[in-house]
């Protein structure tokens, strides 16, 4: 077996210190720090992001919320709006509808008046006619004009019998 | 090795599958009067070296926060092996990931170069498949293991040695026991690597010897050598995570030391 020959053992033994010391300090130094930053770099990013992310979400919940909130505002504010409208609108009508019962009112009681007035000046000269009348007719049979008042007389208490 | 090549030149019955685990001088260094020769095998774990940092520099070049394909490769890595740590060891391990990341990809490196023998052709090499690679680095890991143990406990780490429920008339065979399966640690981490590696690497090249030497009914072994080089592949990152995870577990004796 040649790897027992000593002949080389003083040269490997030498050049494998030599070589493994060199390479440790290559990896120590240089190559486990690259490698090292590289990934754990990497690991904050993936943190940073994943809190990112989270704070984000909550964001999101915080603003839908605060949307339901407005819509259900304006939703009530809407209600609220109708409901006045909605009663000025009552009261308009009402107003208007007193207005125009009232002037029915006072025209019918106008006219009530008008047709009493009408009808008390007629009544009037029913008297007149019949007290004219009733000279005429007597002065035509008896030839004497009776006095106006005793015809009067006459007529009222045959009227109200 | 001369007479070896003597064998291969007569018999003409293939090269020696133990070939591949020669180490090759490329040229000759003096350490302070230590050996200390630039080989195929230096040049491997150059390679590996090179190229894993290369690879992972390049593929987090981008620094995308959404991964590319290659990033992805780095970070699942990356992420495999720092899970690996902190639930064998728990948040205390965090200090030694990189040096377990290290490890893991080393290892891997020169197990899967092995993999690979054409663009070097007879300098290719697998690190890996060398007893004393493997045992240098099972050694260095379990000094450091008893270092930390010793650092962070005290003697009181001697209590690794003494279970807990465990009847005193047993007592003594069951600190022997434990003794001697924690001296073992170094042997059984190295002798695994390197076993599973060599072996690996020598019934590949005896099934390769036997394409070349069959001509046309070489397809049978060719055939063969389809499913064992995926489970070569398969036992070099199995290897590589076997060794880390290990590591992890000595580590975790050494730093919480509950038993």
């Amino acid at each position: 077996m040649p790897q027992l020959n000593p002949e080389f053992f003083a040269p490997q033994l030498i050049w494998l210190a030599l070589t493994f010391i060199v390479f440790y300090f290559i990896m120590s130094r240089k190559i486990v720090p690259l490698i090292g930053n590289v990934i754990e770099k990497r690991e904050e990013r993936i943190s940073s992001d994943l809190k990112k992310a989270e704070t984000l979400k909550k964001d999101l919940s915080e603003a839908i919320a605060s949307y339901e909130q407005a819509i259900a505002e304006a939703r009530s504010k809407a209600y609220d709006i109708v409901q006045a409208n909605q009663k000025k609108l009552s009261a308009e009508v009402e107003a208007e509808q007193k207005l125009v019962e009232d002037q029915i009112d006072q025209k019918t009681k106008d006219s009530e008046q008008r047709i009493a007035a009408a009808r008390d000046t007629a009544l009037a000269q029913i008297n007149d006619i019949a007290v004219g009348t009733t000279e005429e007719i007597l002065q035509s049979l008896t030839g004497s004009k009776p006095s106006g008042d005793k015809v009067l007389d006459a007529i009222s208490s045959v009227s109200s019998s | 090795m001369a007479a070896e090549t003597q064998i291969e030149q007569a018999g003409g019955s293939g090269p020696n599958p133990m070939a591949q685990f020669e180490v090759k001088r490329i040229f000759d260094i003096d350490l302070m009067g230590y050996d200390a020769s630039f080989t195929n095998s230096s040049l491997f774990m150059i390679l590996g070296v090179v190229l894993t940092s290369t690879f992972l520099i390049f593929a987090m070049r981008k620094k995308s926060m959404i991964p590319g394909r290659l990033q992805s490769i780095a970070e699942l890595s990356y992420n495999f092996i720092y899970d690996m740590v902190l639930s064998a060891i728990g948040p205390k391990g965090i200090k030694y990931f990189p040096f377990v990341f290290t490890l893991f990809l080393f290892i891997l490196a020169m197990n899967m170069l092995g993999m690979f023998t054409l663009p070097l052709g007879h300098l290719s090499f697998t690190v890996t498949s060398h007893i004393i690679v493997t045992f240098a680095i099972a050694m260095a890991i379990f000094l450091g293991v008893t270092v930390i143990g010793f650092k962070n406990h005290g003697f009181g780490f001697l209590k690794l040695f003494v279970p807990s429920g465990v009847p005193a008339l047993l007592l003594p065979l069951i600190i022997v026991i434990e003794i001697i399966s924690y001296l073992s640690r170094p042997i059984s981490l190295s002798v695994r690597l390197f076993a599973n590696m060599m072996v690996g690497h020598t019934l590949l090249k005896v099934l390769g010897s036997f394409v070349a030497a069959l001509g046309v009914a070489g397809i049978g072994p060719l055939l063969l050598m389809i499913p064992f080089t995926g489970l070569e592949i398969l036992v070099a990152f199995l290897q590589a995570f076997v060794f880390a995870v290990l590591t992890c577990i000595y580590l975790n004796d050494a730093i919480n030391l509950h038993h």
